[in-house]
């Protein structure tokens, strides 16, 4: 049961018409979600370029995966995802995790390698965790958290429960073979699963023309009877929305898995070890800026519809940078996780002594 | 007491434990309608139907994943791997997403899945088919792995792996699955981490696990016959959690420790337990900590050969004499 994409909505400026305004996912929005949905990009921009300025301070270890230019999809799939809906993805996960709610402070304390950190220092910016919001992960390879989300799905199935698994990945992921693995699995076993392809059109420093038998990642969804969607307007978050609902709907409803490929950018390096000088243009960064910034066209859409004014566009930038700023502060000002500490969260019987039921040594010297 | 065998013990223990959780599950590569490609579910399909034993493609990768992935919301996987030796193909989920889940959440999640099958050489199927990976699991924190030797321990084992909470690599031998002892109708456990004292003995202490602890048996009656030595045999169980005190304390008796199992000898599970001798029992040794394993060459086909690459009773009983010289 395949599906055509829905034929896509260019228009030579690369303005958005908005014809997604009227899907009726969109159409009931009300002006305080319209307003929700802006505010949430805004916060994971400005977390974002806050993070980045902890890392030139030294502050942050490691590897830093930013969002910024993809905020629409995070905050799309989020606002439709209902309370029994969960979501798993990759270590590009800052936006997913303060779209389902997560706090900065938490976020930025695991940056920092605090013990306040969602993951108590251990995980850092690519492992969050937030199980009470259903976010399972925040996972570091690439491709390897799609097995999981797929059984999620079958958890969720198995269990009786409502609700669907959103198991994110970059086009980077399409090629590894516990995809295309987990899609087959899905497909045989009806799980309630949508495989949401970020496509920012690099595998690091790969281009998808570089690295992707076939223009369309989402179409490989045809190879196991999967239903698919392109969302071509990726920086469209009523876009995003309206194509995700479909697939999601067809989750809940059918218990049907799908493939969803959202064509999107990002504006810093694969990571910000990357130099970003070796594979797009500077030109090309700019002209998606300039042309289809997800906030900057919705901010104008919403202009146009009498939803923003200025003076609250200045009110919502102000408070997520001062949002931003206070986690950078509490991170600081955060103890780390202590030595003792190390040993700790390895094994669930090691942590509940309690309960342990097996005798013996767990840890080595 | 009943006897049954090492296969019939497994397949009771996952039955007994099907029926008494609900989150219990079988899933694996021809566990249901084929009857196990070893036979261990024979049954199970029929009995308890396809919601609780689940045929799975051959995608170790994605099924294992996902077996890792639903226990998250307290579904109890067991997993069979045909062999275990196709555990290579599902390493990431394994080494990466169960075994650090944990961790890297903060303490927020954990996984409690059984992941199990035969780990053994000895059945002429080659390098692929025959690896025996329990120090390569059992290095990984967060990792349990148990090796039971005999089907007592294989049903009180496996009973104990399906209700821990923590991820188990639960280690089988298709050379025992025809093997028989008295295994008692009424329910018991064997915790994990508890070691077996098999023969009790005062000249040496032979240590290890599986089906080489089996061997060990038989040599210490030739040890017993032919020179009047008396060897104590120590059956590990469970590689992590360890039992060191049963360890330390055979040693401490005999002054003299032989290691046995079917691995290769580099980084070996019998390597680790020499390190924790010498550190924790030096003072009592008598001579240096021996090992017999496989001789260290990938898993060689050639029938007469693979028998003199495994461990066996004349290597055991050898290495046993040259240890009390």
């Amino acid at each position: 049961m395949s599906k055509k994409p829905t034929s896509s909505r260019k228009t030579d400026d690369g303005a958005t018409p908005y014809n997604s305004r009227q899907a009726a996912v969109n159409a009931r929005l009300g002006k305080d979600e319209l307003i929700a949905f802006y505010r949430d990009m805004v916060r994971i921009r400005r977390f974002e370029e806050r993070c980045l300025r902890s890392y030139q301070q030294g502050k942050i270890g490691g590897f830093l995966h930013l969002y910024i230019g993809q905020e629409s999809i995070a905050v799309g799939c989020a606002s439709v995802m209902g309370k029994d809906d969960h979501i798993i993805t990759a270590y590009r996960d800052h936006g997913h995790a303060l779209a389902v709610g997560m706090g900065m402070n938490e976020l930025m304390a695991e940056n920092y390698g605090k013990y306040t950190g969602c993951s108590k220092g251990k995980g850092g910016s690519m492992h969050y965790f937030d199980p009470a919001r259903h976010f399972w992960g925040g996972h570091g390879i690439v491709g390897g958290q799609i097995p999981l989300g797929t059984g999620l799905a079958f958890g969720l199935k198995y269990k009786g429960l409502k609700g669907a698994c959103m198991a994110f990945m970059g086009d980077g992921a399409v090629n590894q073979g516990a995809v295309h693995e987990s899609y087959n699995l899905a497909a045989l076993w009806n799980l309630p699963v949508i495989f949401v392809i970020e496509n920012n059109g690099y595998s690091m420093g790969t281009s998808q023309a570089r690295s992707s038998a076939a223009p369309s990642l989402a179409q490989r969804a045809e190879g196991y009877g999967m239903a698919w969607e392109i969302a071509e307007n990726g920086h469209d978050i009523l876009e995003v929305r309206e194509k995700f609902d479909r697939l999601l709907k067809l989750a809940h409803d059918e218990s049907k898995p799908s493939v969803l490929e959202i064509r999107t950018y990002r504006y810093r390096g694969h990571s910000v070890a990357d130099p970003d000088s070796t594979y797009r243009e500077k030109k090309e960064v700019e002209e998606y800026k300039t042309n289809k910034d997800p906030i900057i066209t919705y901010q104008k859409a919403l202009v146009g519809e009498g939803v923003l004014t200025d003076d609250l566009i200045k009110q919502i930038d102000d408070a997520a940078r001062a949002e931003a700023e206070t986690s950078a502060q509490f991170a600081d000002e955060s103890p780390y996780p202590t030595v003792e500490d190390i040993k700790k969260d390895v094994y669930w019987e090691a942590d509940n002594p309690a309960d342990r039921k097996s005798v013996g040594s767990l840890f080595f010297d | 007491m009943p006897v049954i065998t090492y296969r019939e013990a497994l397949r009771h223990a996952m039955s007994e434990e099907i029926e008494r959780d609900e989150n219990v599950i079988l899933m694996g590569e021809e566990v249901g309608q084929f009857n196990g490609a070893y036979k261990v579910s024979e049954g199970m399909l029929a009995k308890y139907g396809p919601k609780r034993v689940i045929d799975t493609p051959i995608s170790e990768a994605a099924f294992i994943g996902a077996g890792i992935g639903a226990s998250l919301l307290g579904v109890r996987p067991v997993m069979e791997l045909m062999f275990f030796s196709f555990y290579t193909v599902a390493f990431d989920q394994i080494f990466n997403n169960a075994a650090n889940m944990r961790y890297m959440s903060g303490g927020l999640t954990h996984c409690p899945i059984v992941i199990r099958g035969p780990a053994n050489g000895g059945t002429n199927v080659g390098a692929t088919h025959s690896h025996t990976p329990e120090g390569i699991a059992a290095y990984h924190p967060g990792i349990k792995v148990v090796v039971p030797s005999n089907a007592y321990d294989a049903k009180g084992l496996m009973k104990s792996a399906i209700r821990d909470n923590d991820p188990v690599m639960f280690m089988e031998n298709t050379m025992l699955y025809g093997e028989s002892c008295e295994v008692p109708d009424e329910e018991y456990l064997v915790p994990l981490g508890k070691a077996r004292i098999l023969r009790e003995g005062t000249d040496l202490s032979i240590i290890g696990h599986g089906r080489p602890i089996q061997l060990a048996l038989k040599a210490a009656d030739l040890l017993k016959e032919k020179h009047n030595i008396n060897v104590e045999v120590v059956d590990l169980r469970s590689i992590r959690p360890l039992d060191e005190e049963t360890i330390l304390n055979s040693v401490k008796k005999t002054n003299r420790a032989l290691f046995v199992e079917e691995a290769k000898p580099f980084c070996s599970v019998g390597a680790m337990v020499a390190c924790i001798i010498q550190e924790k029992a030096f003072d009592y040794l008598d001579a240096p900590v021996k090992r017999v394993t496989s001789i260290d060459a990938p898993a060689i086909y050639c029938p007469p050969l693979e028998k003199i690459q495994l461990p066996n009773v004349e290597r055991i009983f050898d290495a046993a004499l040259d240890l009390l010289k």
